[in-house]
């Protein structure tokens, strides 16, 4: 799971818009992965086995990793290393799974600060197991994944064998709202710090920039709002 | 030396976003002294004239991949296996949702980095740099890539199509599939038929809360039907299921970049502009004249969708008549 600024956040730089100015910004669980990890429990809850969160970043995101132990992960492990780019990260979670053995790998479709929609893929194609990109439902029975999954213009229902890996995709399940006793519990439940395996990350984040900022809006008098076709199709000529 | 580009086919024809990685390909390619070869990997090949009108779009040559069943693990095991063949530095992939599915394979195959979501034409002239979208929309990150071999997924509708060359010269290419190339198995596939693909849209309606709920979604459709655009929808209307997850866009829902978006009833909250700030011409259509929406539009209007709506229709209606 990756941690990332909350939705909310109005993002801006600093040094020279070479950094993410973390100054304000409060950090949650990726969206996504805490669709994958709600949905972990769920299947682990009717068919048995754990669930352990996997994180790679460095100390200050262990309350977001103490929240997915709330939401209900039996253990937690944290890859103590800076999430350089995806191929890096994946090589962790790759490495750490293939040591301690699993069925399934659940990731979000994607990280909402760097959009890779990468690790997940690469972690699967690394560990030499099937990938389910994008899924909206998944269930496990005998051993087999069947999941339904966002394709371009449409989906598509696959199946796969375990042990297997897929991306959680919005509509995937309801995210859950850890309760006072799934807290208390998280206190003492397992984190695991791990250090980190290669260093094999191939690109570096440079330099940042914000889009330009837009022109004053042109109003267009409602009850002549017909013209806004005509201004479309003459001024803007994208109709 | 060469810049490999997956070209993508759907029922034996090319789409657009396959033109636009052609051309960035090219491009790249004459920048670097390098071919653009552009690679076909399907279980149903498109037949040698649409092959090798690649051509005409940038391609110095096509190769074609026949694939036991259309998986993106063997597209991108395909890929990999030509880009070896040719020495390929590059890989240019659309980012669309085969596109993401298709880049991680090749990126391990070819131990490659990958930049998902370039919007800019790569920088070689100071080793190799590229600009991606980052934050859902909300910035862009200059990315140096130092891997030996790059593999850029780069954002649909953002690049040029660039026709006018001759057809290109076709082969095939023998594909020994690796092991992970079709463990994933199709039970069933469901193509929305008639009706535009909200990520390869150029024009988009979108509707918010204002609309009030989802028997009024009507004038949504009608007004994208007479313009050719596709139907988009806001966080809200997604989540109390007035309109179904696919639609949705923002920063937890998808991210567009259409040549118009024209938002009914948004507020605008920052989630929702991320995912459509880079979109070409904005307008907005709220009757609170201080929604947020209207600091990012192009075009505003004041009023009631209700109100606004029936006379957008019927303006589009006549000037579809006078075209």
């Amino acid at each position: 799971m990756s941690v990332v600024p909350d939705t909310t956040t109005k993002v801006t730089f600093t040094d020279n818009n070479t950094k993410f100015n973390q100054s304000g910004v409060q950090y949650i669980i990726n969206p996504y992965d805490e669709l994958s990890l709600t949905r972990a429990l769920e299947i682990t809850e009717a068919q048995g086995g754990s669930v352990t969160a996997i994180h790679v970043g460095l100390a200050d995101s262990e309350a977001s990793i103490r929240k997915a132990l709330a939401i209900g992960a039996q253990e937690a492990v944290r890859i103590n290393a800076e999430p350089k780019d995806a191929y890096f990260v994946a090589e962790q979670i790759a490495a750490y799974a293939q040591g301690q053995g699993f069925d399934l790998i659940l990731t979000g479709r994607e990280s909402i600060d760097y959009n890779g929609g990468l690790v997940g893929g690469i972690l699967a194609e690394m560990l030499g197991i099937p990938y389910i990109n994008v899924v909206t439902k998944i269930d496990v029975n005998n051993g087999v994944v069947e999941a339904i999954r966002d394709i371009d213009g449409g989906r598509e229902t696959v199946k796969a064998a375990l042990p297997c890996a897929a991306s959680a995709q919005k509509d995937l399940t309801e995210p859950r709202i850890p309760n006072m006793r799934g807290i208390m519990a998280a206190r003492t439940k397992p984190l695991q710090v791990v250090e980190p395996s290669a260093n094999n990350a191939g690109s570096t984040y440079a330099q940042y920039e914000l889009p330009p900022a837009k022109g004053a809006v042109k109003l267009i008098d409602p009850n002549n709002a017909g013209e806004l076709m005509s201004i479309l199709h003459n001024e803007a000529k994208v109709i | 030396m060469s810049v490999i580009i997956f070209a993508e086919s759907s029922e034996g024809k090319f789409k657009k976003a396959v033109y636009e990685a052609v051309g960035y390909g090219k491009k790249l390619a004459s920048q670097m002294g390098a071919q653009a070869i552009a690679v076909c990997a399907s279980d149903v090949l498109p037949d040698e004239a649409e092959l090798a009108s690649l051509g005409q779009y940038g391609a110095d040559k096509v190769v074609s991949v026949k694939l036991d069943a259309p998986r993106p693990a063997a597209m991108g095991d395909a890929l990999a296996q030509v880009a070896t063949a040719e020495n390929a530095q590059v890989v240019i992939i659309s980012n669309n949702y085969t596109g993401k599915s298709v880049s991680p394979v090749v990126a391990v195959k070819l131990k490659a980095s990958v930049a998902s979501g370039v919007v800019s034409m790569a920088d070689t002239s100071n080793g190799f740099r590229v600009r991606k979208s980052v934050f859902s929309g909300k910035a862009f990150a200059d990315v140096d890539m130092t891997s030996a071999v790059k593999v850029l997924a780069i954002t649909p509708n953002s690049f040029s199509i660039e026709a006018g060359g001759s057809a290109a010269a076709v082969s095939s290419f023998a594909y020994a599939a690796g092991g992970n190339a079709y463990k994933v198995e199709r039970v069933a596939i469901d193509q929305v038929k008639g009706k535009i693909p909200l990520t390869e849209a150029e024009l988009v309606v979108s509707g918010g809360r204002g609309m009030k709920g989802p028997e009024n979604w009507g004038m949504i459709e009608e007004l994208a039907g007479l313009l050719g655009a596709a139907t988009a929808c806001s966080k809200p209307v997604s989540d109390m299921d007035w309109r179904p997850h696919e639609e949705h866009v923002g920063q937890t829902g998808i991210t567009i970049k259409p040549n118009l978006y024209i938002a009914v009833g948004i507020s605008g909250a920052i989630q929702h502009l991320a995912g459509v700030s880079s979109s070409k011409v904005i307008v907005a259509i709220n009757k609170d004249p201080e929604a947020p929406f209207f600091k990012v539009a192009d075009y505003g209007i004041v009023g009631d969708a209700f109100e606004v709506l029936p006379k957008l229709i019927e303006a589009a209606k006549s000037l579809k008549a006078a075209q």
